[in-house]
């Protein structure tokens, strides 16, 4: 639907943010109207989340205008922005679970009689909030006790019980079921009736489809356009999110394999899956190849390199490493057996932020060998300095804590502790999300390198470009499903986009 | 980058600097008020003062910090330890009056018991995936009730013992004209501070307590390490539970180890160890503890009644806290440049 009101409700301009080290937003527009659903696509580090707080006031901006009906603002917390008009209802739902519905939709406006909370005016106007999205429940049941979709629900009747003009919903289908996402979209419709401009983060291409006006992509931070939902073709709104489409020729390099001799793969998962978050696959990889993973956010990507390196626990299949099976694979396991692994979320499992650039790097050599065989100082200072200036780590000492360092220069840490036990194949997922572009080809090239040396590499980025640029082999994820392994010739940037915008079955 | 970082340093003081500065201040007051504080004597071939009594009182709070140090590196805390040292008491005097048994079974046998007691903690932790509080809340309230079980409710004294001599040697002996007990607490904290270093335990237990999933895709073995920070907790409680009873020649488990938990987290704590876990320094630990102590026998020696001596002992761990505490130092450092 297109809006005939020709004055956007909300209109940014020039929006700008940066982090020490990498700039999140650059020179960022977006216009919504009243009575439009809007989807924000982009990958990973694209700025989606960073735009959403700067715009409700979590991050303070560093250039540019926000306009909500002509006025500008700038809100300093969520809070001010609630009061302005613009609600958010987060992905990880933060509700209080202990709280009773009613408490949870009423929470900070309690309508209040002499100072004390008028219970049975707030258990109405919660009733209320939540008829308005279409949901009859009991009010005073405690939020644990509800599904998740019941949770979103009620984050979303407390949003509009504060009269939101805007609603931002940030990734609101990701643990829904199928069913749960048709009653939310029947809401969200609604609410379109009723005047409310809604900016809808998702990375589910079905849904953009079935519910959204328009389009946003952001990539890198930057504005790469705004559509109407049925002007952009799939395959053009994935190019728009993953890179400028490629001429055809620029296939893979290193296409000269030695593909006579068939050697034993030094990795092989077979009918490896787990449960509900990944589909079982068969994966093998030989010592000295690269290959990419490619894939929308939420297509199993890291889901797959998690089973191949036992942080998550296998539902079905095996995996064996140089013939050998590996019985319950841990990490502990894995690396024993050559295995490294450069998680996606850098701080949450990768980094240990207090610890020194020195013990970071030494770490997993030091796991490796245990406790009682400890590498002598002056070794581990050799180690450390070696990788800092090999990896070209910008830091003031080796023995500043991690934390001080730029999110580029963890990541190389964090790589240096990898190869620093030799291992015979390296996972990295994500490994230049959110980092400059300098180090960026420089982790390229690190790849080209391990690659040269005989390593073998499992590489995932969300840059179509880079994973076709840097790997020989492409395995390509649709819907937690390795859906396509492409060789040679085969792995351009068109195949990819093309294997990815296809259409599944339902 | 480059500048912030040598700012910090600069204005940074060093974690041990507060409770350092503390404890001097602390022996000062006492040099210009108590002069027979540092007055030393020999008497029959052994040392005597003040400042040996408080490093004699002072080694049960510093062999329990010691434990208590690694434990909250991990992340966690035992406040089981005043319990186990009363069952350790209770044992050893149960075994010295109702058994034949000499000192040098017995002492083993109580520290296993101990043990016991810190690896249900251990397992509480690691295998039912209880919060550490929780966890060792449990044995801190039953803890009790199963010392006074043993010794079947009621203080077990074994002075007149005719072996019990050489077991009151652990609280009460003299080695090399210093009372036993602090050659006992300088060597548990030299060999410990020895093995922590010399072997990557220590950077285990660090990395496993500044972020356990990293310390986990690193392939660090954190479910063991936690076992054994409580076992240590324990053993180290068994040891202080043994000074205790030989100290006094009996078993009294309404007393014994009474609060010792929360004095060795206070050490701990103002010896520059965060709760949360991480980076810690078992130096920090033992002077927090001699803190504690020197504070304790200073208020005595002014005549402030046992009674009374919380108060003005709170009134300094609150001034330490709140000296050491960051978002104070940083209105301080307003304060001096606006």
């Amino acid at each position: 639907m297109t809006s005939t009101d020709s004055q956007p409700c909300l209109s940014i301009r020039g929006l700008s943010k940066a982090f020490p080290g990498v700039q999140a937003l650059t020179d960022v527009q977006l216009d919504l109207y009243a009575g439009e659903v809007q989807a924000l696509m982009g990958e990973n580090g694209a700025g989606k989340s960073t735009l959403i707080k700067t715009l409700t006031g979590v991050y303070t901006r560093d250039r540019g205008t926000i306009t909500l009906h002509q006025q500008s603002l700038t809100c300093s917390s969520l809070m001010e922005a609630e009061q302005a008009g613009i609600s958010t209802v987060f992905q990880e739902i933060n509700l209080i679970p202990t709280l009773s519905i009613a408490e949870n939709i009423m929470l900070g406006r309690e309508p209040r009689t002499k100072g004390f909370i008028d219970w049975k005016s707030l258990r109405k106007q919660a009733q209320q909030a939540l008829e308005s999205v279409g949901i009859q429940a009991d009010v005073n049941q405690t939020l644990s006790s509800c599904s998740t979709a019941m949770q979103q629900m009620v984050a979303i009747a407390r949003a509009l019980q504060i009269n939101a003009q805007v609603l931002i919903l940030d990734e609101p289908t990701a643990s829904l079921d199928e069913q749960e996402v048709e009653t939310l979209f029947s809401v969200l419709n609604q609410l379109k009736q009723q005047g409310v401009a809604l900016l809808f983060v998702t990375h589910f291409l079905d849904q953009v489809y079935q519910i959204c006006d328009r389009i946003t992509v952001l990539r890198n931070g930057h504005h790469i356009g705004s559509y109407h939902t049925n002007e952009l073709p799939r395959l053009d709104l994935i190019s728009a999110m993953l890179g400028r489409e490629a001429p055809e020729s620029t296939a893979a390099i290193h296409t000269e394999k030695e593909a006579n001799k068939p050697k034993d793969p030094f990795l092989k998962a077979t009918n490896l899956g787990r449960g509900n978050t990944i589909q079982p696959f068969d994966f093998s990889i030989q010592k000295g190849d690269v290959t990419g993973i490619a894939g929308l956010l939420g297509s199993g990507r890291t889901e797959m390199v998690r089973l191949l390196f036992g942080l998550d626990t296998a539902s079905s299949g095996t995996l064996t490493i140089n013939q050998q099976p590996i019985k319950n694979p841990t990490p502990r396991r894995l690396m024993q057996a050559g295995v490294a692994f450069c998680p996606e979320d850098r701080k949450k499992e990768g980094v240990f932020l207090t610890l020194s650039v020195r013990e970071n790097i030494i770490l997993a050599l030091q796991s490796q060998q245990g406790a009682f065989r400890p590498i002598p100082i002056e070794k581990q200072a050799a180690l450390a300095d070696h990788y800092i200036e090999a990896l070209n780590i910008k830091t003031p000492t080796r023995e500043t804590p991690v934390g001080n360092l730029s999110g580029g220069n963890q990541q190389k840490v964090l790589l240096a502790r990898w190869l620093a036990v030799h291992p015979q194949l390296i996972i990295l997922d994500e490994p230049t999300r959110g980092i400059d572009i300098g180090a960026k080809q420089e982790i390229e090239s690190l790849i080209n390198q391990l690659h040269q040396q005989g390593m073998a590499v499992i590489f995932i980025s969300s840059e179509l470009e880079e994973v076709v640029r840097t790997s020989h082999r492409i395995a390509v994820m649709r819907d937690r499903q390795l859906i396509a392994l492409l060789e040679g010739q085969d792995s351009t940037e068109k195949n990819i986009l093309d294997r990815i915008a296809q259409h599944h079955a339902h | 980058m480059l500048t912030k970082h040598s700012i910090q340093t600069r204005w940074k003081p060093h974690k041990i600097s507060w409770p350092l500065v503390s404890l001097l201040l602390l022996l000062l007051i006492n040099l210009l008020f108590i002069p027979s504080f540092f007055a030393l004597e020999i008497r029959d071939g052994q040392l005597y003062g003040s400042v040996v009594d408080v490093l004699h009182r002072g080694s049960i709070g510093m062999i329990l910090a010691l434990g208590m140090t690694l434990v909250v590196a991990t992340g966690g805390v035992d406040l089981s330890v005043g319990s186990i040292m009363a069952i350790t008491g209770a044992v050893a005097a149960l075994l010295l009056t109702a058994s034949t048994l000499s000192t040098l079974l017995i002492i083993p046998i109580a520290l296993i018991v101990a043990l016991l007691a810190g690896s249900i903690n251990g397992l509480l932790v690691t295998r039912a995936g209880l919060q550490p509080i929780v966890a060792t809340l449990i044995l801190m309230v039953s803890g009790r009730g199963i010392a006074r079980f043993i010794t079947g409710e009621k203080v077990i004294g074994f002075g007149n013992e005719a072996h019990a001599g050489s077991f009151s040697f652990i609280g009460n002996g003299t080695l090399l004209g210093l009372p036993f007990t602090i050659t006992l607490a300088a060597t548990l904290f030299i060999v410990t501070l020895w093995v922590v270093r010399k072997t990557a335990l220590g950077l285990f237990i660090e990395a496993l307590g500044t972020n356990e999933k990293a310390s986990h895709a690193t392939g660090i073995q954190a479910q063991r390490i936690k076992m054994g920070v409580y076992l240590f907790a324990a053993f180290c409680a068994g040891i202080a539970g043994l000074i205790d009873t030989a100290n006094i020649q009996a078993a009294d488990t309404v007393n014994a180890g009474i609060f010792t938990e929360l004095d060795a987290i206070f050490a701990v704590v103002v010896g520059g160890t965060a709760l949360t876990g991480g980076k810690f320094n078992l130096t920090g630990s033992l002077i927090g503890a001699l803190l504690l102590q020197t504070l304790l026998t200073t208020l005595y020696t002014f005549g402030v009644a046992a009674d009374t001596a919380p108060i003005p002992k709170a009134l300094v761990i609150l001034t330490v806290c709140l000296l050491q505490s960051e978002s104070v130092q940083k209105r301080l450092q307003q304060r001096r440049h606006p």
